[in-house]
């Protein structure tokens, strides 16, 4: 293997292994958004059959978030307060799509996260995919997910418990942190769907 | 005889009285507020929190749980570092000090109800037995609470 190569490869693990992380450290949009999160296409299975893509979202802003259904606590509250901060906005609130990503195709199927996200008592798009899809959508977004064995033979996934931003052209437009408060989500959704 | 009698109706109030007010004890142990989300038809796992104070003098341990609507009840920590939810199983159960009072809710320690048989309807309470290394076991009345209407795990 050649020198720079090898460079190459220690750069994008390099990468790879910061960029969760740099998500949850920053709220703001990067300088390129051609090369921002979510800026490549992706395809996915949607709860109601048909798909969900880059393609099926734009013309909306939307806020993506990923976990699975098997998840009691980061992924309920999380769509919970999305469904909150919908509400706080009144009519606007219909002006952004909410979108939940399972990162465990395994475990749950299309019919399953969209009897899940019903739960929330107003429109959540639910999605799903193969694993190829997920890693590349997950890869995508710079979102961190991994499967981890759990004494008994099951298995959990650790993943990242961001809400990621996208305006209606589909770049990457920020994130929301549930460290923060209800105002300072509102701040960050209400010029998206101006 | 009366007195007997007497004795045993209090006894029978006073056992009564504590699940209305969600309030339950066992030994040191005393229980207060147990709640779980709802969860959709097909969901196979639901949260359960509950705030638990230990007023004894040697410290107590969450060792395991069990209830008629899943196969099982597991002891779960929920770590957030970095941005990232990490869920584990306490095999070893969840240490309650002397005095202390160790609050089980959503972002640091759950009872997960790990193949649930049926949907766990808003509205509705979940029987559960939580077991105690010392205090032993405690039947407690878990409140489901629906989704819709914001964050519950701040209260
Ligand atoms: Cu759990």
């Amino acid at each position: 293997m050649a020198r720079t190569d090898r460079l190459r490869l220690l750069v994008l693990a390099v990468f790879a292994s910061l960029t969760p992380l740099a998500l949850s450290a920053c709220g703001t949009a990067p300088q390129n958004k051609a090369e921002g999160p979510g800026s490549a296409p992706f395809t996915l299975s949607g709860a109601n059959g048909r798909p969900v893509s880059d393609y099926t979202l734009k013309g909306k802003p939307y806020a993506i978030f990923f976990g699975f259904t098997r998840c009691p606590d980061v992924c309920p509250t999380t769509l919970a307060r999305m469904a909150h901060l919908r509400k706080a906005m009144g009519a606007d609130g219909a002006k952004f799509a909410i979108v939940f990503v399972s990162v465990d195709p395994e475990h749950d199927k299309p019919a399953d996260i969209g009897r899940y996200v019903d739960l929330f008592g107003t429109p959540i798009i639910g999605a799903t995919g193969s694993k190829a899809q997920i890693d590349a959508i997950t890869k995508n977004f710079g979102v961190f997910y991994q499967k981890v064995p759990q004494p008994g033979g099951d298995y959990t996934i650790d993943h990242s418990a961001i809400v990621i931003l996208m305006d209606r052209k589909g770049h990457f437009a920020g994130t929301l942190s549930d460290s923060e408060d209800e105002k300072a989500s509102l701040a960050k959704l209400k010029p998206l769907v101006a | 005889m009366i007195r007997t009698m007497i004795l045993g109706g209090a006894l029978a109030l006073a056992s009564a009285a504590p699940l209305a007010a969600h309030d339950y004890t066992v030994g040191a142990i005393a229980l207060d507020h147990p709640w779980a989300r709802e969860t959709a038809p097909g969901q196979k796992a639901g949260g359960g929190f509950v705030s638990i104070h230990n007023s004894g003098k040697t410290s107590d341990r969450l060792i395991s749980g069990s209830t008629p609507v899943a196969a099982e009840v597991q002891v779960h920590s929920v770590n957030m570092d970095g941005g990232i939810m990490r869920m584990r199983r306490m095999t070893d159960g969840l240490s309650i000090a002397p005095g202390e009072t160790v609050v089980l809710k959503p972002g640091s320690f759950h009872v997960m109800f790990v193949g649930l048989k049926q949907p766990l309807k808003a509205g509705t309470t979940i029987p559960v037995t939580l077991r105690f290394q010392k205090a032993g076991a405690i039947r407690v009345q878990f409140a489901v609470q629906s989704l819709i209407g914001g964050d519950h795990g701040s209260h």
